[in-house]
């Protein structure tokens, strides 16, 4: 009796310790997220370490990171378009610093880099020039710093450009982004949610238990695939058939994706709308029956209606699902990060853009920290759309 | 009324051995969970030592593009050699280059050369980087089967690529849009198309990005309009390869191995495996074994262009 007291208090206490624990891992990555996520907006554009240059008599103070790619583009290739002098810009990085001076001129080690620039700014008083603090870190006599803003977070959401791997200055714009997962999202449930509805309806009400009993399971398993298959089968089957339907040039659009994701959806969506269904109590059935409605009055006007609340729930489980579904979408939306205007178009969703860029970014840099400022943006919508299934599911219990 | 009642004792019955029995089984899975535990720390464990006596197992990390080739010659080297042990890891040509840097790694592999910096830091370290070519890898330029364009100069892919040509009447093909594919920012080919293809210049916004080279091959094959970059081995039959031009057009040449082995094509790249000098003797009987005939073989069998 004393044994089993004791293994009785020792499990309690494991249980309340791994309770704590996993409460404090949820803490921790949180905080971990919005620790790399907000100290985005303590960097410029330009990779700590790096630093541009200009002659000393060019009057620009400051560039911004559209500005300083067009210029890398060659596509703004004057001064005067970006409020200077007229001349022309040349560029400058170690490679072409390599082809114009000689290694000897380089030094053995190197250590006459910093002559060099000095030299080829002085020579050719246009030239922007991108080096490593490494070179040009105690100063260039001839040459003057060009100050970069840091990205502030009006910029952040308002740039339409996301080009986070663009040298020198990178181009974190995440509006395209941002409306591209919602629009991606928004219109998978709009598939989803009656296709849900009628089979949950079809399952709790209509289906005699044999059906049922074979349906569900099935549907059920349509969870269980993995997200690579759907964008598998998505690629091969609803790509082409988007294509052909609407006779468009491209296939890979955020239409293919929102079917996509909506088929994903829908096992959440029938489980819990049909679970809500069935809570109808039976009296409230027997009542409408027994005023003469038929089965489809009564679900009609009392079942669907009684269970809204709970079918509210599963449509929005249903977006947080596919707010967050990173691999079938990188397959099928064609991942152009444009701002979107129709649904015949290729969109760049959120978390694809994060698993597919992750890998590469180097840990702590500038696109690491910005792909963990969209983990946040992330996080913080499928937040919200928590509360809201909290608060949609609490209702009827005060009513 | 009655149908509830039933349910409610039914579960007052149930209730009282079904705990208990849950207690019993718990108990018994934490023992088992505790002695499998205990068992896997003790195999990690013996792992680590064991990894620790056997020197001899060279690492190798460093471009995804080499991998699958990397993997096959070590499996190959491996079944030849016995007793030899090799280790490949992926994660990018970066990756890999700091990874020789910091002494984490044997071999680098590297789909491109060292950039200047990164020859700066080796020298810093004082580390002599040596670097064996052990194959080459030639970009094919692929479009629909459908369209009647054969060849492009590399101005006009640039301008392709980068948005300022859209539509294929602008290069001699029919009134239809250019979609343009290419692969994610991670990858060591996109890094190598812009610098090789566009000038360094960024690619456009509207251009299509797949997470894989088999995504593009699938995407172009069934897309009228569109244009795609993939290694030579997949350029298959649902593709046309185009003959690209680096000469302003006046000669056009055919994505063949003969011709990124005699460096007429011109979107051909080396594939390196750099090592430290003083690491010469570990690792010269792998590095021999991929330069030999069988070991070329292979190269050729994965799809990349031999050296010979």
């Amino acid at each position: 009796m004393k044994f089993s007291r004791i293994i009785g208090k020792s499990m309690e206490g494991l249980v309340k310790a791994c309770g704590y624990m996993s409460a404090f891992t949820v803490l921790l990555i949180v905080l971990f997220l919005f620790r790399e996520g907000i100290s985005f907006f303590t960097l410029t554009p330009i990779e700590e370490g790096y630093s541009l240059w200009v002659n000393q008599n060019n009057p620009v103070q400051q560039l911004s990171a559209a500005e300083v790619k067009d210029i890398f583009d060659q596509k703004i290739t004057h001064w005067s378009a970006v409020g200077g002098q007229d001349l022309p810009i040349g560029r400058l990085t170690l490679d072409e610093l390599a082809e114009a001076y000689t290694e000897e001129q380089l030094g053995v080690s190197f250590e006459h880099i910093p002559d060099c620039i000095n030299h080829y700014i002085d020579s050719l008083p246009g030239t922007l020039a991108f080096f490593s603090d490494q070179w040009v870190g105690t100063g260039l006599q001839g040459a003057r710093r060009l100050d970069m803003a840091n990205i502030t977070p009006a910029v952040f959401f308002s740039d339409t450009e996301w080009f986070p791997t663009s040298l020198p200055a990178a181009r974190m714009g995440v509006l395209p982004l941002l409306l591209g997962t919602l629009l991606v999202s928004f219109f998978s449930i709009l598939f989803a949610v009656p296709l849900g509805l009628a089979a949950a309806i079809y399952l709790a009400e209509i289906a005699d238990d044999r059906v049922r009993r074979i349906l569900k399971p099935m549907i059920e398993l349509l969870a269980g695939i993995p997200s690579v298959v759907y964008g598998f089968f998505g690629l091969v089957v609803i790509v082409p058939l988007v294509q052909e339907t609407f006779n468009l040039p491209v296939g890979e659009t955020a239409l293919a994706g929102s079917i996509v994701l909506g088929i994903m959806a829908l096992p959440t969506i029938i489980t819990v709308s049909e679970d809500a269904l069935r809570t109808t109590p039976r009296y409230m059935k027997e009542a409408s029956m027994a005023l003469g409605a038929s089965h489809w009055q009564t679900i009609k006007n009392v079942i669907v209606p009684y269970a809204a609340s709970g079918i509210t729930a599963a449509a929005i489980l249903g977006i947080g699902r596919a707010l967050g579904e990173t691999m079938a979408v990188l397959m099928v939306t064609g991942n152009s990060a444009i701002m979107p205007t129709s649904l015949l178009q290729p969109v760049r969703t959120i978390p694809a853009t994060i698993a597919a860029e992750l890998g590469e970014a180097p840990f702590g840099g500038l696109h690491f920290k910005a792909l963990f400022a969209l983990g946040c943006i992330l996080f913080l919508m499928t937040l919200a759309i928590n509360l809201i299934v909290e608060r949609v599911i609490e209702r009827p219990e005060k009513a | 009324m009655s149908g509830i009642k039933a349910v409610v004792l039914d579960f007052s019955f149930q209730t009282h051995p079904l705990k208990i029995h849950i207690l019993k089984n718990n108990w018994i899975k934490i023992t088992v969970l505790c002695l499998m535990a205990m068992a896997c720390n003790n195999q990690s464990t013996q792992d680590k030592s064991g990894s620790h006596t056997n020197a001899t197992t060279i690492s190798v990390k460093g471009s995804d593009t080499e991998l699958p080739l990397s993997q096959r010659e070590a499996e190959e080297y491996m079944n030849a050699t016995p007793g030899a042990a090799v280790s490949i890891v992926g994660g990018g040509s970066g990756t890999g280059i700091t990874a020789l840097l910091d002494g984490t790694t044997d071999i680098c592999m590297s789909s491109r050369d060292l950039k200047t910096g990164e020859k700066l830091r080796f020298r810093e370290k004082k580390i002599d980087v040596k670097a064996v070519i052990i194959g080459y890898d030639a970009l094919s330029v692929i479009v629909n089967p459908k369209n009647q364009v054969r060849q492009l100069t590399r101005e006009q892919l640039e301008k392709i690529f980068t948005g300022e040509i859209t539509n294929w009447k602008e290069v001699g093909g029919k009134d239809a849009k250019i979609v343009a594919y290419s692969r994610e920012s991670s990858s060591g080919t996109y890094e190598f198309f812009k610098e090789h293809v566009l000038d360094k210049k960024n690619y456009s916004p509207t251009v299509l990005n797949m997470p894989a080279t088999g995504a593009i091959v699938q995407s172009v094959s069934q897309t009228e309009g569109a244009i795609g970059y993939v290694g030579l081995a997949y350029a298959t039959s649902s593709v046309k390869s185009l003959n690209i031009s680096y000469d302003q057009g006046k000669t056009y040449v055919e994505p063949t191995i003969e011709g990124a082995k005699d460096k007429t094509y011109p979107i051909a790249r080396p594939l390196f495996y750099f090592y430290d000098a003083k690491s010469e003797v570990k690792v010269k009987a792998f590095i021999d074994y991929i330069l030999s005939d069988a070991g070329q073989k292979i190269v050729a069998e994965i799809g990349f262009v031999p050296i010979k």
